[in-house]
Protein backbone atom coordinates (compact mmCIF):
# COMPACT_ATOMS: atom_id res chain seq x y z
CA UNK A 1 0.00 0.00 0.00
CA UNK A 2 1.47 3.31 -1.05
CA UNK A 3 1.36 6.00 1.53
CA UNK A 4 1.11 9.55 0.25
CA UNK A 5 1.81 12.38 2.65
CA UNK A 6 0.15 15.76 2.62
CA UNK A 7 3.58 17.29 2.08
CA UNK A 8 4.01 15.28 -1.10
CA UNK A 9 0.65 16.50 -2.36
CA UNK A 10 1.55 20.09 -1.58
CA UNK A 11 4.94 19.63 -3.25
CA UNK A 12 3.39 18.23 -6.41
CA UNK A 13 0.78 20.99 -6.43
CA UNK A 14 3.51 23.56 -6.14
CA UNK A 15 5.48 22.00 -8.99
CA UNK A 16 2.35 22.18 -11.13
CA UNK A 17 1.73 25.76 -9.96
CA UNK A 18 -1.66 24.80 -8.52
CA UNK A 19 -3.08 26.66 -5.55
CA UNK A 20 -5.06 24.15 -3.50
CA UNK A 21 -6.95 24.57 -0.24
CA UNK A 22 -6.34 22.53 2.92
CA UNK A 23 -9.56 20.70 2.28
CA UNK A 24 -8.38 19.82 -1.23
CA UNK A 25 -5.08 18.61 0.16
CA UNK A 26 -6.99 16.24 2.45
CA UNK A 27 -9.13 14.91 -0.39
CA UNK A 28 -6.34 14.63 -2.92
CA UNK A 29 -4.02 12.89 -0.51
CA UNK A 30 -6.53 10.07 -0.33
CA UNK A 31 -7.35 10.16 -4.05
CA UNK A 32 -3.70 10.10 -5.10
CA UNK A 33 -3.02 7.18 -2.80
CA UNK A 34 -5.97 5.30 -4.34
CA UNK A 35 -4.71 5.98 -7.86
CA UNK A 36 -1.19 4.87 -7.07
CA UNK A 37 -2.39 1.78 -5.29
CA UNK A 38 -4.48 0.86 -8.29
CA UNK A 39 -1.52 1.35 -10.63
CA UNK A 40 0.60 -0.75 -8.34
CA UNK A 41 -1.46 -3.77 -9.26
CA UNK A 42 0.88 -3.90 -12.25
CA UNK A 43 3.72 -4.76 -9.91
CA UNK A 44 2.20 -8.20 -9.48
CA UNK A 45 3.53 -9.07 -12.94
CA UNK A 46 7.05 -10.44 -13.15
CA UNK A 47 8.84 -8.12 -15.58
CA UNK A 48 12.42 -9.09 -14.74
CA UNK A 49 13.16 -10.20 -18.28
CA UNK A 50 11.08 -7.61 -20.10
CA UNK A 51 12.57 -4.49 -21.66
CA UNK A 52 10.98 -1.28 -20.35
CA UNK A 53 8.29 0.09 -22.63
CA UNK A 54 9.03 3.70 -23.42
CA UNK A 55 6.26 4.12 -25.94
CA UNK A 56 2.98 2.34 -26.54
CA UNK A 57 3.21 2.46 -30.33
CA UNK A 58 5.29 -0.19 -32.01
CA UNK A 59 7.12 2.37 -34.10
CA UNK A 60 10.65 3.69 -34.16
CA UNK A 61 12.74 6.26 -36.01
CA UNK A 62 9.95 8.52 -37.23
CA UNK A 63 11.83 11.46 -38.63
CA UNK A 64 11.62 14.19 -41.21
CA UNK A 65 14.15 15.69 -43.60
CA UNK A 66 16.01 18.81 -42.54
CA UNK A 67 14.04 21.21 -44.72
CA UNK A 68 12.62 24.49 -43.41
CA UNK A 69 8.94 24.94 -44.25
CA UNK A 70 5.68 25.92 -42.61
CA UNK A 71 6.41 28.76 -40.32
CA UNK A 72 4.19 31.66 -39.53
CA UNK A 73 4.52 35.41 -39.70
CA UNK A 74 5.69 37.39 -36.74
CA UNK A 75 2.24 38.97 -36.58
CA UNK A 76 0.56 35.58 -36.38
CA UNK A 77 3.08 34.40 -33.82
CA UNK A 78 2.21 37.31 -31.57
CA UNK A 79 -1.53 37.22 -32.24
CA UNK A 80 -2.35 35.28 -29.08
CA UNK A 81 0.22 36.94 -26.86
CA UNK A 82 -1.43 38.33 -23.72
CA UNK A 83 1.04 41.21 -23.92
CA UNK A 84 3.70 42.26 -26.39
CA UNK A 85 6.27 44.93 -27.05
CA UNK A 86 8.69 45.59 -29.92
CA UNK A 87 7.71 42.39 -31.68
CA UNK A 88 8.36 40.29 -28.61
CA UNK A 89 6.23 38.55 -26.03
CA UNK A 90 6.08 40.57 -22.83
CA UNK A 91 6.01 38.67 -19.56
CA UNK A 92 6.35 39.61 -15.88
CA UNK A 93 10.03 39.71 -15.02
CA UNK A 94 11.37 36.50 -13.53
CA UNK A 95 14.84 37.54 -12.56
CA UNK A 96 16.71 35.02 -10.49
CA UNK B 1 46.34 25.96 -3.82
CA UNK B 2 48.20 24.49 -0.93
CA UNK B 3 46.42 21.83 1.12
CA UNK B 4 43.34 21.90 -1.10
CA UNK B 5 42.60 20.24 -4.39
CA UNK B 6 40.18 21.80 -6.86
CA UNK B 7 37.63 19.67 -8.69
CA UNK B 8 35.92 21.11 -11.76
CA UNK B 9 33.29 19.69 -14.10
CA UNK B 10 31.95 21.56 -17.12
CA UNK B 11 28.60 21.48 -18.85
CA UNK B 12 28.76 22.77 -22.37
CA UNK B 13 25.77 23.45 -24.61
CA UNK B 14 26.37 23.54 -28.34
CA UNK B 15 23.73 24.57 -30.90
CA UNK B 16 23.67 22.44 -34.03
CA UNK B 17 23.52 24.30 -37.32
CA UNK B 18 20.81 22.35 -39.06
CA UNK B 19 18.60 24.17 -41.56
CA UNK B 20 15.43 23.64 -39.54
CA UNK B 21 14.60 23.12 -35.90
CA UNK B 22 14.79 19.83 -34.07
CA UNK B 23 11.07 19.19 -33.65
CA UNK B 24 9.46 21.71 -36.01
CA UNK B 25 10.12 22.64 -39.63
CA UNK B 26 10.68 26.33 -38.80
CA UNK B 27 14.05 27.71 -39.94
CA UNK B 28 17.01 27.52 -37.60
CA UNK B 29 18.86 30.81 -38.02
CA UNK B 30 20.69 33.28 -35.84
CA UNK B 31 20.09 37.00 -36.00
CA UNK B 32 16.62 37.08 -37.55
CA UNK B 33 13.96 39.55 -36.49
CA UNK B 34 12.46 38.43 -33.15
CA UNK B 35 9.71 35.81 -33.41
CA UNK B 36 9.98 35.54 -37.19
CA UNK B 37 11.27 31.92 -37.22
CA UNK B 38 8.56 30.23 -35.21
CA UNK B 39 5.64 27.96 -35.86
CA UNK B 40 2.85 26.61 -33.63
CA UNK B 41 5.03 23.67 -32.51
CA UNK B 42 7.68 26.04 -31.18
CA UNK B 43 5.00 28.11 -29.48
CA UNK B 44 3.54 25.06 -27.78
CA UNK B 45 0.04 25.40 -29.17
CA UNK B 46 -2.48 22.76 -28.09
CA UNK B 47 -2.66 19.74 -30.37
CA UNK B 48 0.65 20.16 -32.16
CA UNK B 49 3.05 17.26 -32.46
CA UNK B 50 6.84 17.35 -32.69
CA UNK B 51 8.56 15.40 -35.47
CA UNK B 52 12.25 14.67 -35.09
CA UNK B 53 14.71 16.22 -37.56
CA UNK B 54 16.96 13.39 -38.79
CA UNK B 55 19.89 15.70 -39.38
CA UNK B 56 19.88 16.81 -35.73
CA UNK B 57 20.41 13.16 -34.75
CA UNK B 58 23.17 12.79 -37.34
CA UNK B 59 24.93 15.91 -36.06
CA UNK B 60 24.64 14.84 -32.43
CA UNK B 61 26.09 11.44 -33.32
CA UNK B 62 28.92 13.07 -35.22
CA UNK B 63 29.78 15.33 -32.27
CA UNK B 64 29.56 12.39 -29.85
CA UNK B 65 31.84 10.24 -32.00
CA UNK B 66 34.36 13.05 -32.38
CA UNK B 67 34.72 13.18 -28.59
CA UNK B 68 35.11 9.41 -28.42
CA UNK B 69 31.70 8.56 -26.96
CA UNK B 70 29.98 5.19 -27.24
CA UNK B 71 26.86 5.69 -29.34
CA UNK B 72 23.58 4.39 -27.96
CA UNK B 73 21.71 1.78 -29.97
CA UNK B 74 18.40 2.26 -28.17
CA UNK B 75 17.70 5.84 -27.29
CA UNK B 76 14.72 8.11 -26.76
CA UNK B 77 13.60 11.53 -25.68
CA UNK B 78 12.25 12.57 -22.29
CA UNK B 79 10.24 15.44 -20.94
CA UNK B 80 11.90 17.75 -18.48
CA UNK B 81 9.18 19.74 -16.74
CA UNK B 82 9.71 23.31 -15.60
CA UNK B 83 7.90 26.62 -15.70
CA UNK B 84 9.82 29.46 -17.20
CA UNK B 85 8.72 31.84 -19.96
CA UNK B 86 11.66 30.90 -22.20
CA UNK B 87 9.79 27.68 -22.98
CA UNK B 88 6.09 28.02 -23.80
CA UNK B 89 5.37 24.29 -23.48
CA UNK B 90 6.40 24.33 -19.80
CA UNK B 91 8.65 21.37 -20.60
CA UNK B 92 11.82 20.85 -22.55
CA UNK B 93 12.23 17.80 -24.73
CA UNK B 94 15.58 16.39 -23.68
CA UNK B 95 17.21 13.04 -22.98
CA UNK B 96 17.40 11.61 -19.48
CA UNK B 97 18.60 8.04 -19.04
CA UNK B 98 19.51 7.11 -22.62
CA UNK B 99 21.75 9.86 -24.01
CA UNK B 100 23.01 9.50 -27.59
CA UNK B 101 26.62 9.39 -26.42
CA UNK B 102 28.35 8.22 -23.23
CA UNK B 103 31.83 7.48 -21.88
CA UNK B 104 33.86 9.75 -24.13
CA UNK B 105 37.04 11.74 -23.57
CA UNK B 106 39.23 14.43 -25.03
CA UNK B 107 42.94 14.98 -24.52
CA UNK B 108 44.09 18.43 -23.51
CA UNK B 109 47.55 19.87 -23.20
CA UNK B 110 48.53 22.11 -20.29
CA UNK B 111 52.10 23.20 -19.58
CA UNK B 112 53.45 20.72 -22.09
CA UNK B 113 51.65 17.77 -20.54
CA UNK B 114 48.80 15.81 -22.05
CA UNK B 115 45.85 15.01 -19.83
CA UNK B 116 42.73 13.01 -20.62
CA UNK B 117 39.42 14.53 -19.52
CA UNK B 118 36.49 12.12 -19.42
CA UNK B 119 33.13 12.96 -20.94
CA UNK B 120 30.19 11.54 -19.04
CA UNK B 121 27.58 12.06 -21.69
CA UNK B 122 26.36 13.96 -24.71
CA UNK B 123 22.62 14.27 -25.12
CA UNK B 124 20.33 15.90 -27.63
CA UNK B 125 17.64 18.41 -26.65
CA UNK B 126 15.89 21.56 -27.77
CA UNK B 127 17.06 25.07 -26.99
CA UNK B 128 14.69 27.55 -25.35
CA UNK B 129 13.70 31.07 -26.34
CA UNK B 130 15.71 34.13 -25.42
CA UNK B 131 14.66 36.42 -22.60
CA UNK B 132 15.67 40.04 -22.35
CA UNK B 133 15.20 41.42 -18.86
CA UNK B 134 14.12 45.02 -18.60
CA UNK B 135 14.15 47.34 -15.62
CA UNK B 136 10.41 47.98 -15.80
CA UNK B 137 9.46 44.70 -14.16
CA UNK B 138 8.89 42.95 -17.47
CA UNK B 139 10.91 40.69 -19.69
CA UNK B 140 10.70 40.32 -23.46
CA UNK B 141 10.75 36.91 -25.11
CA UNK B 142 11.98 36.02 -28.58
CA UNK B 143 11.12 32.43 -29.51
CA UNK B 144 13.35 32.20 -32.60
CA UNK B 145 15.82 30.10 -30.63
CA UNK B 146 13.10 27.84 -29.26
CA UNK B 147 13.57 24.40 -30.81
CA UNK B 148 17.12 24.93 -32.07
CA UNK B 149 18.84 21.55 -31.80
CA UNK B 150 21.21 21.55 -28.89
CA UNK B 151 23.67 19.04 -27.49
CA UNK B 152 24.70 19.14 -23.86
CA UNK B 153 28.18 17.78 -23.19
CA UNK B 154 28.94 16.95 -19.58
CA UNK B 155 32.52 16.35 -18.50
CA UNK B 156 33.64 14.07 -15.71
CA UNK B 157 34.95 15.94 -12.64
CA UNK B 158 38.47 15.36 -13.99
CA UNK B 159 39.51 18.99 -14.33
CA UNK B 160 41.80 20.20 -11.56
CA UNK B 161 42.67 23.79 -12.42
CA UNK B 162 40.96 26.77 -14.09
CA UNK B 163 43.71 26.59 -16.70
CA UNK B 164 42.72 23.01 -17.53
CA UNK B 165 39.11 24.16 -17.81
CA UNK B 166 40.19 26.73 -20.39
CA UNK B 167 42.21 24.16 -22.32
CA UNK B 168 39.27 21.72 -22.25
CA UNK B 169 36.91 24.34 -23.69
CA UNK B 170 39.36 25.34 -26.42
CA UNK B 171 39.87 21.73 -27.40
CA UNK B 172 36.19 20.83 -27.31
CA UNK B 173 35.30 23.85 -29.42
CA UNK B 174 38.06 23.03 -31.88
CA UNK B 175 36.93 19.40 -32.28
CA UNK B 176 33.26 20.32 -32.70
CA UNK B 177 34.16 22.98 -35.27
CA UNK B 178 36.16 20.41 -37.25
CA UNK B 179 33.08 18.16 -37.41
CA UNK B 180 31.15 21.08 -38.91
CA UNK B 181 28.02 20.54 -36.80
CA UNK B 182 28.25 23.92 -35.05
CA UNK B 183 29.92 27.31 -35.33
CA UNK B 184 30.60 27.25 -31.58
CA UNK B 185 30.39 31.03 -31.35
CA UNK B 186 30.15 32.03 -27.73
CA UNK B 187 29.28 35.60 -28.69
CA UNK B 188 26.22 34.35 -30.58
CA UNK B 189 25.35 31.82 -27.91
CA UNK B 190 25.93 28.77 -30.11
CA UNK B 191 28.36 27.56 -27.41
CA UNK B 192 27.55 28.14 -23.76
CA UNK B 193 29.23 26.90 -20.61
CA UNK B 194 28.32 26.33 -16.97
CA UNK B 195 30.98 25.27 -14.50
CA UNK B 196 30.76 23.21 -11.32
CA UNK B 197 33.56 23.67 -8.82
CA UNK B 198 34.40 22.34 -5.40
CA UNK B 199 37.55 21.99 -3.33
CA UNK B 200 38.63 19.31 -0.89
CA UNK B 201 41.58 18.76 1.41
CA UNK B 202 44.31 16.90 -0.48
CA UNK B 203 43.94 13.19 0.16
CA UNK B 204 40.20 13.34 0.86
CA UNK B 205 38.20 11.01 -1.37
CA UNK B 206 34.77 12.59 -1.12
CA UNK B 207 34.06 15.68 -3.16
CA UNK B 208 33.44 18.94 -1.36
CA UNK B 209 30.15 20.80 -1.78
CA UNK B 210 30.09 22.33 -5.24
CA UNK B 211 28.89 25.64 -6.51
CA UNK B 212 27.67 26.23 -10.04
CA UNK B 213 28.90 29.18 -12.06
CA UNK B 214 26.69 30.77 -14.69
CA UNK B 215 26.87 33.80 -16.97
CA UNK B 216 30.30 32.83 -18.27
CA UNK B 217 30.42 34.68 -21.57
CA UNK B 218 33.90 33.77 -22.75
CA UNK B 219 36.47 31.06 -22.11
CA UNK B 220 38.66 33.52 -20.25
CA UNK B 221 35.73 34.49 -18.03
CA UNK B 222 35.27 30.78 -17.26
CA UNK B 223 38.89 30.64 -16.18
CA UNK B 224 38.69 33.89 -14.20
CA UNK B 225 35.41 32.94 -12.55
CA UNK B 226 36.84 29.59 -11.49
CA UNK B 227 40.01 31.24 -10.19
CA UNK B 228 37.94 33.60 -8.08
CA UNK B 229 35.69 30.82 -6.87
CA UNK B 230 38.47 28.47 -5.80
CA UNK B 231 40.01 31.30 -3.79
CA UNK B 232 36.65 32.22 -2.26
CA UNK B 233 35.86 28.64 -1.27
CA UNK B 234 39.31 28.22 0.24
CA UNK B 235 38.91 31.35 2.35
CA UNK B 236 35.47 30.25 3.53
CA UNK B 237 36.78 26.85 4.58
CA UNK B 238 39.94 28.20 6.19
CA UNK B 239 37.80 30.57 8.23
CA UNK B 240 35.75 27.68 9.52
CA UNK B 241 32.81 28.39 7.24
CA UNK B 242 30.73 26.07 5.13
CA UNK B 243 30.29 25.98 1.34
CA UNK B 244 26.63 26.01 0.37
CA UNK B 245 25.33 24.37 -2.75
CA UNK B 246 24.48 27.47 -4.70
CA UNK B 247 24.39 29.01 -8.13
CA UNK B 248 26.69 31.96 -8.62
CA UNK B 249 27.04 34.43 -11.44
CA UNK B 250 30.36 35.79 -12.70
CA UNK B 251 30.43 39.56 -12.81
CA UNK B 252 32.77 40.73 -15.56
CA UNK B 253 33.18 44.20 -14.07
CA UNK B 254 34.05 43.33 -10.48
CA UNK B 255 35.69 40.02 -11.53
CA UNK B 256 33.82 38.32 -8.70
CA UNK B 257 31.24 35.59 -8.46
CA UNK B 258 27.93 36.73 -7.00
CA UNK B 259 25.28 34.58 -5.36
CA UNK B 260 22.22 34.01 -7.55
CA UNK B 261 20.36 31.45 -5.48
CA UNK B 262 20.92 28.73 -2.94
CA UNK B 263 19.86 25.30 -4.15
CA UNK B 264 17.57 23.54 -1.74
CA UNK B 265 17.43 19.86 -2.55
CA UNK B 266 17.84 18.57 -6.06
CA UNK B 267 15.84 19.99 -8.93
CA UNK B 268 12.53 18.26 -9.42
CA UNK B 269 12.05 18.05 -13.17
CA UNK B 270 9.87 14.92 -13.11
CA UNK B 271 11.40 13.44 -16.25
CA UNK B 272 9.34 10.90 -18.13
CA UNK B 273 9.52 9.40 -21.63
CA UNK B 274 8.24 11.88 -24.21
CA UNK B 275 4.92 10.41 -25.35
CA UNK B 276 4.83 12.52 -28.53
CA UNK B 277 7.98 10.96 -29.97
CA UNK B 278 8.67 7.32 -30.70
CA UNK B 279 11.99 5.73 -29.67
CA UNK B 280 15.13 5.87 -31.77
CA UNK B 281 16.98 2.77 -32.82
CA UNK B 282 20.47 3.49 -34.13
CA UNK B 283 21.78 0.42 -35.91
CA UNK B 284 25.39 -0.26 -36.85
CA UNK B 285 24.88 0.76 -40.47
CA UNK B 286 23.65 4.19 -39.40
CA UNK B 287 26.56 4.60 -36.98
CA UNK B 288 29.05 3.57 -39.66
CA UNK B 289 27.59 5.97 -42.18
CA UNK B 290 28.06 8.87 -39.77
CA UNK B 291 31.50 7.73 -38.66
CA UNK B 292 32.66 7.89 -42.28
CA UNK B 293 31.53 11.51 -42.52
CA UNK B 294 33.78 12.67 -39.68
CA UNK B 295 36.71 14.55 -41.17
CA UNK B 296 40.28 14.34 -39.93
CA UNK B 297 40.21 15.82 -36.40
CA UNK B 298 42.78 18.26 -34.93
CA UNK B 299 44.88 15.69 -33.06
CA UNK B 300 45.23 13.54 -36.17
CA UNK B 301 46.08 16.57 -38.30
CA UNK B 302 48.65 17.76 -35.82
CA UNK B 303 50.32 14.35 -35.79
CA UNK B 304 50.35 14.24 -39.58
CA UNK B 305 51.91 17.72 -39.88
CA UNK B 306 54.71 16.62 -37.57
CA UNK B 307 55.26 13.23 -39.16
CA UNK B 308 54.68 13.85 -42.85
CA UNK B 309 55.42 17.55 -43.21
CA UNK B 310 58.29 17.76 -40.70
CA UNK B 311 56.77 20.71 -38.90
CA UNK B 312 57.70 21.35 -35.25
CA UNK B 313 54.96 20.17 -32.86
CA UNK B 314 54.41 23.74 -31.67
CA UNK B 315 53.82 25.02 -35.22
CA UNK B 316 51.52 22.09 -36.00
CA UNK B 317 49.58 22.91 -32.83
CA UNK B 318 49.09 26.53 -33.83
CA UNK B 319 48.07 25.62 -37.39
CA UNK B 320 45.47 23.09 -36.22
CA UNK B 321 44.10 25.24 -33.39
CA UNK B 322 41.21 26.35 -35.58
CA UNK B 323 39.70 24.56 -38.54
CA UNK B 324 39.82 27.78 -40.57
CA UNK B 325 43.57 28.15 -40.13
CA UNK B 326 44.18 24.49 -40.78
CA UNK B 327 42.01 24.42 -43.91
CA UNK B 328 43.79 27.51 -45.22
CA UNK B 329 47.14 25.82 -44.68
CA UNK B 330 45.91 22.61 -46.35
CA UNK B 331 44.70 24.57 -49.37
CA UNK B 332 47.99 26.49 -49.61
CA UNK B 333 50.11 23.35 -49.68
CA UNK B 334 47.65 21.73 -52.09
CA UNK B 335 48.34 24.75 -54.34
CA UNK B 336 52.05 23.92 -54.22
CA UNK B 337 53.35 25.97 -51.30
CA UNK B 338 56.28 24.60 -49.33
CA UNK B 339 54.72 23.47 -46.00
CA UNK B 340 57.42 25.02 -43.85
CA UNK B 341 57.19 28.35 -45.70
CA UNK B 342 53.39 28.34 -45.62
CA UNK B 343 53.50 27.59 -41.92
CA UNK B 344 55.96 30.42 -41.27
CA UNK B 345 53.84 32.93 -43.14
CA UNK B 346 50.62 31.85 -41.46
CA UNK B 347 52.12 31.90 -37.98
CA UNK B 348 54.07 35.10 -38.59
CA UNK B 349 52.84 37.83 -40.92
CA UNK B 350 49.32 36.46 -41.44
CA UNK B 351 48.61 36.00 -37.73
CA UNK B 352 50.11 39.40 -36.95
CA UNK B 353 47.84 41.01 -39.54
CA UNK B 354 44.78 39.17 -38.21
CA UNK B 355 45.55 40.26 -34.65
CA UNK B 356 46.15 43.84 -35.64
CA UNK B 357 42.99 44.10 -37.74
CA UNK B 358 40.94 41.88 -35.41
CA UNK B 359 39.78 39.72 -38.32
CA UNK B 360 39.49 36.01 -38.90
CA UNK B 361 41.42 34.16 -41.56
CA UNK B 362 38.18 33.63 -43.49
CA UNK B 363 37.80 37.44 -43.70
CA UNK B 364 41.08 37.85 -45.56
CA UNK B 365 41.09 38.85 -49.22
CA UNK B 366 44.20 36.73 -49.69
CA UNK B 367 43.43 33.20 -50.85
CA UNK B 368 45.50 30.11 -50.01
CA UNK B 369 46.41 29.95 -53.71
CA UNK B 370 47.64 33.56 -53.52
CA UNK B 371 49.87 32.75 -50.58
CA UNK B 372 51.19 29.66 -52.35
CA UNK B 373 52.02 31.67 -55.45
CA UNK B 374 53.81 34.34 -53.45
CA UNK B 375 55.90 31.68 -51.70
CA UNK B 376 56.84 30.23 -55.07
CA UNK B 377 57.95 33.66 -56.31
CA UNK B 378 60.29 33.90 -53.32
CA UNK B 379 61.60 30.40 -53.86
CA UNK B 380 62.41 30.86 -57.53
CA UNK B 381 64.17 34.15 -56.78
CA UNK B 382 61.70 36.38 -58.60
CA UNK B 383 61.31 38.45 -55.45
CA UNK B 384 63.44 38.83 -52.35
CA UNK B 385 61.96 38.18 -48.93
CA UNK B 386 62.08 41.93 -48.37
CA UNK B 387 59.99 42.50 -51.51
CA UNK B 388 57.71 39.71 -50.38
CA UNK B 389 56.67 41.82 -47.41
CA UNK B 390 55.47 44.51 -49.83
CA UNK B 391 53.69 41.94 -51.96
CA UNK B 392 52.13 40.44 -48.84
CA UNK B 393 50.89 43.83 -47.61
CA UNK B 394 49.05 44.31 -50.91
CA UNK B 395 47.90 40.69 -51.12
CA UNK B 396 46.47 40.50 -47.63
CA UNK B 397 44.74 43.86 -47.92
CA UNK B 398 43.28 43.60 -51.42
CA UNK B 399 43.84 40.06 -52.62
CA UNK B 400 44.72 39.45 -56.24
CA UNK B 401 47.45 37.66 -58.11
CA UNK B 402 50.93 37.96 -56.55
CA UNK B 403 52.57 37.91 -59.99
CA UNK B 404 50.50 40.89 -61.07
CA UNK B 405 51.28 42.73 -57.85
CA UNK B 406 54.98 42.13 -58.41
CA UNK B 407 54.77 43.57 -61.93
CA UNK B 408 52.56 46.53 -60.99
CA UNK B 409 54.83 47.53 -58.16
CA UNK B 410 57.93 47.00 -60.28
CA UNK B 411 59.22 44.60 -57.66
CA UNK B 412 60.87 42.08 -59.92
CA UNK B 413 64.20 41.12 -58.51
CA UNK B 414 67.30 41.59 -60.64
CA UNK B 415 69.00 38.22 -60.65
CA UNK B 416 70.79 38.60 -63.96
CA UNK B 417 74.46 38.13 -63.11
CA UNK B 418 75.86 40.16 -65.99
CA UNK B 419 73.56 43.07 -65.31
CA UNK B 420 74.42 43.05 -61.61
CA UNK B 421 78.14 42.79 -62.33
CA UNK B 422 77.99 45.92 -64.53
CA UNK B 423 76.17 47.90 -61.87
CA UNK B 424 78.53 46.72 -59.14
CA UNK B 425 81.64 47.55 -61.22
CA UNK B 426 80.40 51.12 -61.51
CA UNK B 427 79.78 51.36 -57.79
CA UNK B 428 83.21 49.96 -56.93
CA UNK B 429 84.84 52.47 -59.33
CA UNK B 430 83.11 55.29 -57.51
CA UNK B 431 83.96 54.05 -54.03
CA UNK B 432 87.63 53.10 -54.05
CA UNK B 433 88.06 54.15 -50.43
CA UNK B 434 85.52 51.52 -49.35
CA UNK B 435 87.48 48.82 -51.10
CA UNK B 436 90.62 49.89 -49.25
CA UNK B 437 88.71 50.00 -45.96
CA UNK B 438 87.30 46.52 -46.54
CA UNK B 439 90.74 45.14 -47.35
CA UNK B 440 91.96 46.71 -44.08
CA UNK B 441 89.42 44.66 -42.17
CA UNK B 442 86.52 47.09 -41.95
CA UNK B 443 83.55 44.78 -42.60
CA UNK B 444 81.19 47.73 -42.45
CA UNK B 445 82.50 48.86 -45.82
CA UNK B 446 80.97 45.81 -47.44
CA UNK B 447 77.58 46.71 -46.03
CA UNK B 448 77.96 50.19 -47.48
CA UNK B 449 78.71 48.80 -50.95
CA UNK B 450 75.74 46.44 -50.78
CA UNK B 451 73.59 49.38 -49.74
CA UNK B 452 74.80 51.45 -52.67
CA UNK B 453 73.97 48.60 -55.04
CA UNK B 454 70.49 48.20 -53.61
CA UNK B 455 69.99 51.94 -53.90
CA UNK B 456 71.13 51.93 -57.52
CA UNK B 457 68.69 49.11 -58.31
CA UNK B 458 65.83 50.59 -56.27
CA UNK B 459 66.05 47.59 -53.96
CA UNK B 460 65.48 45.14 -56.76
CA UNK B 461 68.87 43.45 -56.79
CA UNK B 462 68.99 39.89 -55.51
CA UNK B 463 70.77 40.39 -52.15
CA UNK B 464 72.70 37.10 -51.91
CA UNK B 465 73.97 37.61 -55.48
CA UNK B 466 74.98 41.19 -54.76
CA UNK B 467 77.05 40.02 -51.80
CA UNK B 468 78.70 37.34 -53.79
CA UNK B 469 79.53 39.52 -56.81
CA UNK B 470 80.89 42.39 -54.71
CA UNK B 471 83.31 40.03 -52.95
CA UNK B 472 84.41 38.52 -56.25
CA UNK B 473 84.96 41.96 -57.81
CA UNK B 474 86.92 43.23 -54.80
CA UNK B 475 89.16 40.19 -55.01
CA UNK B 476 89.93 41.00 -58.63
CA UNK B 477 91.14 44.49 -57.78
Amino acid sequence: MADISKEQVKHVANLARLAITDEEVERMTKQLADIINYAELLNELDTDNVKPTTHVLDLKNVMRKDEPREWISKEDALKNAPDQKDGQFRVPSILE
Amino acid sequence: MSNFETVIGLEVHVELKTNSKIFSPAPNAFGSEPNSNVNPIDLGYPGVLPVLNEEAVNYAMKAAMAINCDIATDTKFDRKNYFYPDNPKAYQISQFDQPIGENGYIDIEVNGETKRIGITRLHLEEDAGKLTHNDDGYSLVDYNRQGTPLVEIVSEPDIRTPEEAYAYLEKLKNIIQYTGVSDCKMEEGSLRCDANISIRPIGQKEFGTKTELKNLNSFSFVQKGLEFEEKRQREVLLNGGEILQETRRYDEKTKETILMRVKEGSDDYRYFPEPDLVPLYIDDAWKERIRKEIPELPDARLARYVKDLDLPAYDAGVLTSTIEMSDFFEAAIAAGADPKQASNWLMGEVSAYMNKQQVEITDLKMTPEGLAKMIKLIEDGTISSKMAKKVFAELVENGGDPEKIVKEKGLVQISDEGQLRDIISGILDANEQSIIDYKNGKDKALGFLVGQTMKATKGQANPPMVNKIILEEIDKR
